[in-house]
């Protein structure tokens, strides 16, 4: 049960850090001075939460864990974040979209994690809900705008669907350690959730005028620690200080 | 014939009236704001002066949005993601006051990508360590203070009032990085080395920020007259040399300076000559990362222009629906 709660943790804590960082790698390069702000800020928000669950799965874990030990010194066979939220950047539309589709689904997520019977967790949802409030309006906007902007802006959204689509299924699979909190009302039913999704975005395809692909299989394994070969590139990168300098202080 | 010279004679007279008066206005400490008469030479220097600033924002995120996918922990991590924002709204902040002054912010653009506007050479040096998001705080951020208190006070309104807002997160910018130096000062063996190595390669370039002496800086005498600038390129570098000499004693590094020693007389640290020969081939462009940083404002640029073009278009669809569900 203990394990549960914090492999379910770590997995949150995950999804918020790998999104995050990615987001994080527009600052500076953004294609509006103003979405670069922007950008930089759903980055910031993602880093936070992650830092609230990572504190929260470290109380849990004892042994000295900190929340820069949980981000800086586990692998990528122990990281448990969605693969959706490590994929590359891409352009402006695969940002955008990739948002979307997350920020939406975070947002019916912290929406029932509020409730959880777990109040840290629900706490946490409850003081991260405010922010994804902003990001799902935000990044609906762009794909909005993308959608219904130019031609090209069109085709490059539509290159985003295809790129992304097969990446949503797992959103709603739950894994392992999650089925059995689900059970005591400690994490999310995602059955709940997966139809308010869908008619969320649905919707804002609809304006955007883009379709929703009507094939797709869900490529899934990072709930369970097995990624796409791009985590493994954003660990090296990020814990590189930690680990060339084992122990030091920063 | 005549009355036309006539009249020649009398605009120039009446040119003269407002420059006294202008004059008077600066001399009074009244404000000039972006619709009060102004001499073209203060408007020009004044777009120049502000757009530069904007642009050195701007270009020097990206010294620092290099470390940011490696900053060593979370709370570093924010704190510099948080800090680098920061410059972007600087940046903002900077060209809507020189928008006032009949530029547009493409315009502004446009000068920085064709090499025609400058910004601060300081972003043309590489950040090596993580130890250079300590160094670029404490003496980058540091200089900019030095340099842009006194511009709250800037005769021109909007420049002033942006600039109150912007040096009130300098300040904050400065102390975490000293605090990052002192963290690593306390550290271990190797930390120490990282910091030191990133104080000698950021010190000299930002004694440089303050620019060329001041007998080398022909535009200082009527900056001063204008109250765009309130002290001159050596007061201000003094100032900064006499503080950073007394921190530095708490990091317990070295300043890479062997002729920086205490003078009792004058009350002011004297230090070592400075390398004007590294200054002038930075700005014409021979910096380490002169090329780099342009290329990758160029590329945001270009790449984004697509986005740009859709926001545009989206936009213009919208406001025709609604014109046509109006009528
Ligand atoms: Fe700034
Ligand atoms: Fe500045
Ligand atoms: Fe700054």
């Amino acid at each position: 049960m203990n394990a549960s709660l914090i492999n379910y943790t770590l997995h949150l804590a995950d999804n918020a850090l790998t999104i995050g960082h990615r987001n994080s790698e527009w600052c500076g390069h953004g294609p509006v001075l103003e979405q670069d702000i922007a950008i930089s800020n759903i980055a910031l928000d993602g880093i936070g939460q992650a830092r609230n669950f990572y504190q929260y799965a470290a109380s849990l874990s004892g042994n000295g864990a900190t929340e820069d030990t949980l981000a800086y010194l586990r692998d990528v066979i122990d990281y448990k974040n969605l693969l959706i939220t490590e994929l590359p950047n891409g352009d402006w539309a695969q940002t955008t979209l990739r948002q979307f589709l997350f920020s939406t689904y975070q947002y019916f997520f912290y929406q029932q994690l509020e409730k959880s019977t777990d109040r840290q967790l629900a706490a946490i949802a409850e003081k991260s809900l405010k922010e994804v409030t902003y990001h799902v309006r935000w990044s609906s906007e762009w794909v909005i705008r993308l959608g219904d902007g130019t031609e090209e802006s069109h085709k490059r959204l539509s290159n985003a669907v295809t790129e992304l689509w097969n990446y949503t299924g797992e959103l709603f699979i739950p894994a392992s350690y999650e089925k059995e909190l689900i059970a005591t009302g400690i994490a999310v039913d995602l059955s709940v959730i997966q139809p308010l999704w869908q008619q969320k975005v649905s919707n804002v395809f609809s304006e955007a005028t883009i379709a929703i692909p009507d094939k797709s299989f869900a490529q899934q394994g990072g709930k369970e620690g097995i990624h796409t070969e791009h985590l493994g590139y954003i660990l090296a990168e990020m814990q590189f200080l930690q680990r060339a300098y084992p122990g030091a202080e920063w | 014939m005549i009355s036309f010279c006539t009249f020649t004679i009398q605009i120039m007279g009446m040119e003269k009236d407002m420059e006294q008066l202008f004059q008077e206005k600066i001399d009074k400490e009244i404000r000039i704001e972006p619709k009060d008469w102004m001499p073209e030479k203060y408007r020009q220097t004044l777009i120049r002066q502000i757009s530069q600033h904007a642009h050195s924002e701007i270009v020097g995120m990206l010294p620092e949005g290099n470390w940011i996918t490696r900053a060593p922990n979370l709370r570093r991590k924010a704190i510099l993601l948080a800090k680098v924002q920061d410059e972007a709204g600087h940046g903002l902040y900077l060209y809507s006051a020189a928008e006032t002054l009949g530029i547009s912010r493409d315009e502004m653009y446009e000068q920085l990508h064709s090499g025609k506007a400058k910004y601060s050479s300081i972003f043309n040096y590489p950040t090596l360590s993580w130890a250079d998001m300590g160094a670029i705080g404490w003496l980058v951020d540091g200089a900019a203070i030095m340099n842009q208190v006194p511009l709250c006070r800037s005769s021109f309104g909007p420049y002033a009032r942006a600039m109150v807002r912007v040096c009130k997160e300098e300040s904050f910018h400065q102390r975490q990085g000293f605090e990052i130096l002192l963290t690593l000062s306390r550290g271990t063996e190797a930390q120490r080395r990282m910091a030191q190595d990133s104080i000698n390669r950021w010190w000299w370039p930002s004694i440089m920020m303050f620019g060329p002496k001041d007998d080398e800086s022909p535009n200082t005498i009527q900056s001063m007259k204008w109250k765009i600038k309130r002290f001159t390129n050596d007061e201000l570098r003094q100032k900064f040399v006499d503080i950073c000499a007394e921190q530095i004693k708490i990091l317990n590094l070295t300043i890479p300076d062997p002729d920086l020693k205490w003078n009792e007389e004058k009350g002011h640290y004297d230090f070592g000559a400075i390398n004007w020969d590294e200054f002038w081939q930075v700005i014409a462009g021979n910096g380490p990362c002169n090329k780099q940083r342009l290329d990758a404002r160029k590329k945001a640029w270009e790449e984004g222009a697509w986005v740009r073009e859709a926001a545009t278009a989206h936009a213009a669809k919208r406001a025709q629906r609604l014109a046509e569900k109006r009528a």
